[in-house]
Parts: structure tokens; C-alpha cells; sequence
């Protein structure tokens, strides 16, 4: 799927002062400097609408939903139905039946791979590509050694971009299912996602996009898209920790087993045998986590109201105004340099490990991350440990930018 | 050397002692045939380290490793090279207790501006870091009770 808002000449800027007030978080010092927050690839921060929502529903409307019949609980069940449609709306799903509230995207590819891997036998394969965050690893892994079935990657090439080529040939008959990610973590690389769903439909293959990285970056439309599952998390797009959403096509979703069993998934229980409840509830096992879906809910209204294509082009500044910051720090390789990427600046330094430069960086109020970024396999094909990893959010600046620049030269000036 | 706005405590956590053995780090290489070897990974950062020994009887007559790692990873395994070579195994097991415990909380450890693992006592302020210092000590540690197999700080 192209950036949308590079085909919107008109989209108007963002006010990126008045958007920062909405964020108490990003108003303080760190270690004497302003806190400069460019972790976002790993966590967003949360706006007060969602804070005040969280606590709002707290104070005021708090009970378990599906359940009494009293006043609260029909507040709460409303509240958290209503985040629900939101959802739909939001990534313009056909029914609300199919949003399911999981933790997190982690947790959705996992109902997945425990729903749709019961119904897969020993040969089976599943395709990811070399690009996956853990999450989309292990648990295909997982079912690898209970199930036998087998794993594909799609390699990728020098800039971090997937081999189309290679993702065609891998494409077989006992090809089951397509897992990939809609954006890098750990490099930004926008995967070309219509033609990697196109190739799989016309051989009537599922396909699962991992969106965690990709849904507070541009417009996201499931049925466009043509995907049968969607997952992300309530984090990554200034929600709460903990919620997060399976979207999972009607037609598929009923033909797969529960994952969970508990309250709220089931009809009738007796001791001779259960009978499930409808669609979303059977795959929604106990009481859910209300008060997450409900930020979740603040959080779709909050970015609505920016608007995705505003996000989108300032995104677009703030990585065109990073890449240049960076070009001519001496030593420094960005890794990852696809054609189309969201705004995630992944480098090393020449003799400055990613985890002594997050130290130094904290010292000026830097906040990036240092590690793997739970993408081992990406890291290994570029030949490092780790990486340091600059993301920038819609409420990021580019004096923040400046002052990651000058924080790497005094690293530079300490370790050389 | 100059660092122009870096706080006093970053100019402690990265002494010139760290800095110079993490730039040269001493006893850095592999033995081709060591009596005891161990592995030790970070989790988090990936960081990596493989410690060798060359006993005689019941002395580590030859420690040195291979390590991939931050500043304070590898200076920590160059100075711990330093510290325990000729020392006895059950002396070594003393040095890697003190060291880790350095690393306590609350830990009173009285660092000794003499004894040249004081450079590492500011790491104590950094909890995120600590398993950077101590990884090839309780490497180290698996390498000398002879468990051939990996460890990890995580």
C-alpha cells in the first residue's frame, strides 16, 4: 500500500505546538535537557483525551460489561461495544463481528496461529519475510514443532526491502497462509502490501498483516487492503497498553475454533458439552480489559480529529529533515534506506556501540532506542548486534531532530 | 579530552579507565584449547561473551575471551581478565562474588579509588546497565564450574 498522503498535494499543516500541549508527558526535563521522546516505534505517548477518558470511565461508569443489568454495566458494556464500532470504522471493516480485543498484536497473531493452526496438518507452510518483529516469528516457529508444518522467508535485499521475486516462488500449494508485516519495525520499510495480498488471494491464500507499526502511519482500509486478518496494538497510536485488535474476515472467522475458553465466549455450558457464543465473543474469553478498549476508542477519536494524512505528510518532513540531520555525522550508516519507509531512522556509529550511544543520548534528553528491536533476524543480515533507532511521531519537532544531531556528536567527541 | 555539556555523572560512568580498556581491551582472544569455556548472552542488546581459561591444578593460569559488546561490556571483561588471572578457582569465585555485589542494591560497597574496578562503580547508577558490567563475571562463573552451556543476564 502507497503513503496516501503523498498522492494529497493540499494537505494542510500540522500545529504541532498546539498538538504537544495535548501531551503532559513530553513537557519536562530529562537529566537538565528537554526531554526529546523519538521512542515511538516502541510505545507512542497518550494525549489527555485518552488519559481523561481512562479516568473518566473509572470515576463514573465502571462494571463488568455483558453481564448486569444494572445502570453500570450498561454504561460500561455501551462504552466498550462503542469503542468496538469505533474500531470498525476506523480501519473500515464490514462488521463490527470482526474486531476482536486482544492485548496486543502480539496476542492476535497468536489466536491466529492457535485458531487457523489447529486446522493446518504437517507439510502445511506458512510465508513470513526476513523483515518480521519476533511476534510474527515464534509463534509460526511454534507450530512448526507441534504441528510440522514448515516456515518460508522472503529474503530481503542491502536497502531492507522484501524480494518480490523470491515471495512469488515461495507461494505453493501447500502454502496455507501469508504473515507479513505492513511496516519494519526495526528499519521502517514500507512492505509493498497489495501486491504481496494480490499474489496470495489469486492462489487462494490467507493472508495476516502485522500492522503494529503501520496503522497510526497512514490510512488503513481492511477491505481495500484485501487482507483476511489485520493485528495491532493500542500503544503504537496513543492508546493504552494491553488493548489491541484482531481484525479477522467474517467468512474465515466462523469457520475457525475458539482459542480460549472462559466467560463470555460461550452460549451454553453444560457438563455434557458447551455450545459457543456469536462472533466477536468467542474469541473474546473472560472479562475483557474495558478501560484499555475504551482509551483505544479516545485514541481513533484524537487521531481522527488530526487527521491520518496531516500526520502522514508532517511524518514525512520530520524523516526527509532526520535523514538530512544525520548524513553527515562521520561514521554513521543508516540502515535501512527502502524507497518507501515511515518515519523509523535505524543506524550505527563507527565504534560506538547502539546501547553506550542510548546512554549518552538520555544525558541530553534523547529518548531512542538501542538493541535488536526484537527483529534478531534483521540484525544478523546487516551484521550488527543492534542498532540505534530514531522513530518520530506526529508530535515530534524537528529541533528534537536537532538535538538527537547534537547529542551524536558529543557521543562522538566521548568515545573517538 | 573534552566533553563539552555531558554531566559529571557521564564522565564517571565512562572513565578514562573504561574507555581505554574498551577501546584496547586486554587478554582478547580465543584459546584454542582451553580447559573450561562458557558463553554468556545479553537478551536485551545482544550483547556477547565467550571466556576461556587455561587452568594449572587448580589456577587460572590463562583467562581470556571474545566479547561483542558496549563500552562498559568490554571493559568489564578486560580489567576481569586482568583481576583473576593466576588466581586459585575458589579465589576467582570470591573476586566474581565481590564484583557482582558491587551491583546490589544498596549495595555499601566501598569503592576503593586504588583497585581498578572502581571505574565501573558508576554503572551502580545505571540499573539498565548493570548487566552490561557483570555479563563476563557470571560468564566467567559458568566457565569455571565447568558448565559448558550458556548464560544469561536476562
Amino acid at each position: 500500500m502507497s503513503i496516501a498522503a503523498r498522492d494529497v498535494a493540499s494537505a494542510s499543516l500540522l500545529d504541532v505546538a498546539a498538538v504537544r500541549r495535548d501531551f503532559p508527558v513530553l513537557d519536562q526535563e530529562i537529566n537538565g535537557h528537554p526531554l526529546a521522546y523519538l521512542d515511538n516505534a516502541a510505545s507512542y505517548q497518550r494525549p489527555t483525551q485518552v488519559i481523561d477518558a481512562i479516568a473518566h470511565y473509572y470515576r463514573h461508569d465502571h462494571a463488568n460489561v455483558h453481564r448486569g443489568v444494572h445502570t453500570l454495566s450498561h454504561r460500561a458494556t455501551e462504552a466498550y461495544e462503542g469503542a468496538r464500532d469505533k474500531v470498525q470504522r476506523f480501519i473500515n471493516a464490514q462488521s463490527r463481528r470482526e474486531i476482536i480485543f486482544t492485548r496486543g498484536t502480539t496476542e492476535s497473531i497468536n489466536l491466529i496461529a492457535a485458531a487457523l493452526g489447529s486446522q493446518l496438518s504437517a507439510g502445511d507452510e506458512v510465508v513470513i519475510t526476513h523483515l518480521e518483529h519476533h511476534s510474527n516469528i515464534v509463534p509460526w516457529q511454534l507450530l512448526c514443532e507441534s504441528r510440522g508444518i514448515l516456515l518460508k522467508v522472503v529474503p530481503i535485499n542491502s536497502q531492507g526491502e522484501i524480494e518480490l521475486d523470491r515471495y512469488f516462488d515461495l507461494l505453493g500449494p501447500r502454502t496455507r497462509l501469508v504473515s507479513v508485516a505492513q511496516v519494519s519495525n526495526a528499519l521502517g520499510t514500507v512492505l509493498p502490501l497489495q501486491t504481496i495480498i494480490a499474489a496470495a488471494r489469486e492462489r487462494d491464500i490467507l493472508v495476516l498483516v502485522d500492522g503494529a507499526q503501520g496503522i497510526a502511519h497512514q490510512p488503513v482500509d481492511v477491505q481495500t487492503l484485501d487482507c483476511d486478518f489485520y493485528a495491532f496494538s493500542g500503544h503504537k497510536m496513543c492508546g493504552p497498553t494491553g488493548i489491541g485488535v484482531l481484525y479477522a474476515r467474517e467468512s474465515i472467522l466462523q469457520t475457525l475454533p475458539p482459542w480460549q475458553g472462559g466467560g463470555d465466549m460461550i452460549r451454553t455450558v453444560s457438563f455434557s458439552g458447551s455450545t459457543w457464543n456469536d462472533l466477536p465473543y468467542r474469541f473474546e474469553a473472560g472479562t475483557p480489559n474495558i478501560a484499555g478498549a475504551i482509551g483505544l476508542g479516545a485514541a481513533i477519536d484524537y487521531l481522527e480529529n488530526i487527521g491520518i494524512q496531516q500526520i502522514a505528510e508532517h511524518e514525512r518532513r520530520l524523516l526527509e529533515y532526520g535523514e538530512a540531520a544525520l548524513a553527515d555525522v562521520p561514521g554513521l550508516r543508516i540502515i535501512g534506506t527502502a524507497m518507501e519507509k515511515v518515519s523509523v531512522i535505524s543506524f550505527d556509529i563507527e565504534g560506538i556501540h547502539p546501547h553506550d550511544l542510548g546512554t549518552v543520548l538520555d544525558h541530553q534528553g534523547v529518548a531512542i532506542r538501542a538493541g535488536h528491536h526484537c527483529a534478531m533476524p534483521v540484525m544478523e543480515f546487516f551484521g550488527v548486534a543492534g542498532t540505534a533507532r530514531a522513530s518520530f511521531a506526529f508530535y515530534n519537532t524537528t529541533g528534537e531532530i536537532d538535538q538527537l544531531r547534537s547529542a551524536i556528536d558529543q557521543a562522538i567527541v566521548m568515545f573517538r | 579530552m573534552t566533553m563539552p555539556m555531558a554531566g559529571p555523572s557521564l564522565r564517571d560512568l565512562y572513565r578514562q579507565t573504561v574507555l581505554d580498556h574498551s577501546r584496547s581491551p586486554r587478554n582478547f582472544r580465543r584459546l584454542e584449547h582451553p580447559d573450561c569455556l562458557a558463553t554468556g548472552h545479553n537478551a536485551l542488546c545482544g550483547d556477547k561473551v565467550s571466556v576461556y581459561l587455561g587452568l594449572a591444578g587448580d589456577r587460572l593460569e590463562d583467562v581470556s575471551y571474545e566479547a561483542s559488546g558496549c563500552a562498559i561490556c568490554m571493559a568489564s571483561a578486560s580489567l576481569m581478565s586482568e583481576r583473576v588471572t593466576g588466581l586459585s578457582r575458589p579465589e576467582a569465585s570470591r573476586a566474581i562474588d565481590s564484583f557482582v555485589a558491587r551491583f546490589d542494591p544498596g549495595s555499601m560497597h566501598d569503592d576503593d579509588p586504588a583497585d581498578p574496578l572502581s571505574a565501573l562503580a558508576t554503572v551502580r547508577e545505571y540499573p539498565s546497565r548493570i548487566r552490561c558490567a557483570t555479563l563476563p563475571w557470571e560468564t566467567l562463573r559458568a566457565a569455571i564450574s565447568g558448565e559448558h552451556g550458556t548464560v544469561s543476564t536476562e
